[in-house]
């Protein structure tokens, strides 16, 4: 308490300086939380995969759809607990600015193969089940678009539908909750049997399926299973876990998470050198009172210690704020950008490496100063002046 | 007055030749405008090169016809009736008897890309002789053209770079069928590199599709050839496509993703700045500091208090401005010309592009690192303005 009591008067001596170094420190903090959580948004995915989930998709590409027969070939596998499938609607509303993800999807299935993730509330399931051209959508749409239950939403879509018309009708029969924090909710789904009744082209194919294994130790023996089941057909498959789906998918974005740590290497830099400067600067003035220190008595260790407490008071409270900072901002901006970049938050690993680097960014800038406190000679310093 | 504008040049002139006194601090500064430029260069060289790389695919004579309603090439589909229809529309140049288009298959592949060691949507076009007419900035620069009705393929140079199992003469598998690569071509540095290419027909058949294709480029008649091929597509209720120009089909195709690091960059640039601003500011109070018996010196012998401010911030913003041409000169070095390929979600496939440091965007950060000098020295000239000559004469 007693040192913090020096450390802080200290501190207090020259306030636009101190603030000044304190404000960088913030910036670089509050940079280093929106990067880091950027770039892990785009690994989300990965993170909320479930551990029991395959994905099969056609062997060439993700596009490519498979035949509707796959699905039930699968299902007669032993270790397959529930498979389903999806399909790629690929439409905007009015404008095509308005894209969102819209799935064809057979609704019991696909809410009981994502038990984890999403929700939908009994009632709505059944209106929805009873209406063909029935949609339930996530929060994130009800946001953007404030559309509730009820709601006509024409969608122009890329699959024309029989005479040729590619605006497909839909109708909001309810509102999904999403049960894990993170979880995408700019997804509309809709009734396969109708999708796929109405369309011009692609009739009895299916997108890609998603299967939930009986054991999930069981993952990889199953996925060799099925991708046996139509090995040397027209239509081979590739199944993977969901995670390395969703990781695979993400590192088709270049490498975001590299290019994030390059700019967070150089702001680090530069703001560790704008601070550390400051603070070096601020002892090198203060040399004779350090050694005043010494001659009372305070020993070599304190004197040192009292110059890293003050680096890492500073970077701490700067720091922090930083964080607190980031936190406010992400959070802010997760509501706006859910349609557009969904699973937009500050993971717990994210604060903790922040915590940590407040550490070493306060003993890092300190540690010459300290060094340089540890070593000085009392009789050069007071005549140094 | 002119008096002072007179003292403006002699004290910055001596102010900056004292810079060497003050190197420790001046280079902090130097150095902070260096990264912050250098960072906001970097990150809008990305947004240029991928911008420009769609851009150059694009003709001003060349039109895209695709089906109503269709955001991107793979969403849309075109029989081979209505194919045939389309290219004896008006408006569509000719060859001798023959309109100059050029139907096209468009699909995506899974290829292994090399940074990553995992695979991605490379794009596959299946085009009939009618392609190489309507590009005509395309040249085969390695192997031959792929001979028709056989599984070869030709690649662009900049996909060939950046995935694997592309060189010529590579056997390739897509599913289960097996593909050849003949040969290479470039489209000086446009979006057509980032795609492999082989006969529609064969494209057709190991793809199901019939003989439909997806969508269908035509050369277009004369500055007037969009207006009339757009009047021949209106005039017939039953036809449920539409025609653009390339160069607009490209430019709209290319818009989310430049936003997205626009508004990723702009952000990170601003916040830097300030960090930076607060940097030249420390480093300008401590010139200002250390020059306290200088000034009041200046002050005592007659020059104003004035000219001491604008030099002390003619300081500032030279010291800002020496950075942000050192970081516009690294991140040139470094980032221009770097490739990398990243998927557009608007036709959900790979494109390859460089990052582009241009003329334009060093300009920009010079003047970014101006507004710095200029925040940052603004408080410290004020200071320096305002000391109180007789006591700063008196301090040590």
């Amino acid at each position: 308490m007693y040192y913090l009591y020096f450390i802080m008067k200290n501190l207090g001596r020259k306030k636009v300086r101190t603030i000044l170094t304190c404000l960088s420190i913030v910036i670089a903090f509050l940079l280093f939380g929106m990067l880091r959580t950027l770039g892990s948004a785009f690994d989300q995915g990965a993170e909320l995969a479930g551990e029991d989930r395959l994905v099969t998709i056609n062997r060439i590409t993700l596009i490519q759809p498979l035949p509707y027969n796959y699905l039930a070939k699968v299902k007669t596998l032993d270790g397959v607990a529930i498979a389903t499938q999806a399909n790629w609607f690929g439409g905007y509303f009015q404008e095509q600015k308005n894209q969102f993800p819209q799935f064809a999807i057979e609704a019991e299935d696909y809410f009981s193969i994502y038990a984890d993730m999403y929700a939908l509330p009994e009632e709505q399931m059944k209106s929805w089940k009873s209406n063909r051209i029935g949609v339930v959508i996530g929060k994130a749409l009800v946001d953007k678009y404030k559309w509730k239950i009820g709601d006509r939403v024409p969608l122009i879509g890329m699959f024309p539908q029989q005479d040729g018309k590619t605006t497909w009708e839909f109708e909001v029969s309810g509102i999904y909750e999403a049960k894990t924090k993170g979880a995408d909710t700019s997804t509309m789904l809709m009734h396969y049997s109708y999708f796929d009744e109405a369309r011009q082209f692609g009739k009895g194919t299916l997108g890609w399926m998603v299967i939930k294994v009986k054991d999930k130790n069981q993952s990889e023996s199953v996925a060799k299973q099925v991708d046996a089941l139509f090995v040397n057909s027209p239509a081979e498959t590739k199944t993977s876990s969901e995670k390395d789906f969703t990781k695979s998918f993400a590192k088709q974005f270049a490498d975001i998470g590299f290019i994030t740590s390059i700019i967070l290497a150089a702001v680090f830099f530069t703001m560790l050198l704008v601070a550390g400067n400051t603070m070096a600067q601020s002892f090198r003035e203060r040399i004779p009172e350090l050694a005043v220190l010494k001659t009372l008595g305070f020993s070599d260790a304190t004197v040192m210690w009292l110059v890293l407490g003050e680096a890492i008071f500073l970077s701490v409270v700067g720091g922090v704020i930083g964080l607190l900072f980031a936190q406010i901002i992400v959070t802010g901006a997760a509501e706006s950008l859910a349609a557009t970049l969904p699973g937009l938050m500050m993971t717990s690993q994210v604060l903790l490496q922040g915590v940590l680097l407040i550490v070493i960014f306060g003993i890092v800038t300190g540690a010459i100063p300290a060094i340089q406190g540890l070593r000085l000679q009392i009789v050069t310093a007071l005549r140094r002046r | 007055m002119s008096n002072s504008f007179l003292q403006i040049p002699i004290i910055s002139w001596m102010n900056i030749r004292n810079i060497p006194q003050r190197l420790g601090t001046s280079s902090v500064a130097v150095f902070g405008v260096a990264c912050v430029v250098g960072v906001f260069i970097g990150v809008l060289s990305m947004a240029t090169g991928f911008q420009r790389t769609m851009l150059k695919g694009g003709a001003e004579d060349v039109a895209i016809i695709m089906r109503s309603g269709a955001t991107s090439e793979m969403a849309s589909g075109l029989g081979y009736a209505q194919a045939q229809e389309i290219s004896h529309l008006p408006g569509i140049a000719r060859n001798g008897d023959e309109p100059i288009s050029s139907p096209e298959l468009y699909v995506v592949v899974d290829v292994t890309k090399r940074t990553t060691n995992s695979s991605a949507n490379v794009p596959l076009r299946g085009v009939l002789s009618g392609a190489f007419t309507v590009r005509k900035n395309l040249k085969i620069v390695e192997g031959r053209e792929f001979t028709p009705g056989t599984n070869e393929l030709v690649v662009g140079r900049a996909v060939q770079r950046q995935f694997a199992q592309l060189n010529v003469g590579d056997k390739i598998k897509f599913g289960s069928t097996q593909w050849t690569v003949v040969g290479a071509f470039e489209a000086e540095g446009g979006l057509a590199e980032s795609e492999l290419w082989c006969d529609a027909k064969v494209l057709q058949e190991v793809y199901r599709r019939g003989n439909s294709f997806q969508t269908i480029r035509v050369k277009l008649d004369g500055k007037e050839g969009l207006a009339k091929l757009k009047e021949g597509i209106a005039s017939n209720p039953t036809y449920n496509f539409s025609a653009q120009l390339e160069s607009e089909y490209l430019a709209e195709q290319s818009k989310p993703l430049t936003a997205f690091i626009k508004t990723i960059g702009w952000p990170i640039a601003i916040l830097m700045a300030i960090g930076a601003i607060f940097g030249a500011i420390n480093t300008m109070y401590t010139s200002v500091s250390t020059r306290t018996r200088e000034i009041a010196t200046l002050r005592a012998i007659g020059f104003g208090s004035l000219p001491v401010a604008i030099s002390t911030l003619i300081e500032s913003i030279l010291l800002s401005v020496i950075g942000g041409v050192i970081g516009a000169i690294v991140v040139y070095l470094l980032f221009n010309g770097y490739t990398v390929s990243t998927l557009n979600f608007s036709s959900f496939s790979q494109v390859v592009f460089d990052f582009a440091v241009t003329k334009d965007l060093i300009i920009q950060g010079i003047w970014f690192a101006v507004i710095i000098g200029f925040i940052g020295g603004f408080f410290p000239a004020i200071r320096a303005a305002r000391l109180p000559i007789a006591t700063a004469l008196r301090e040590v």
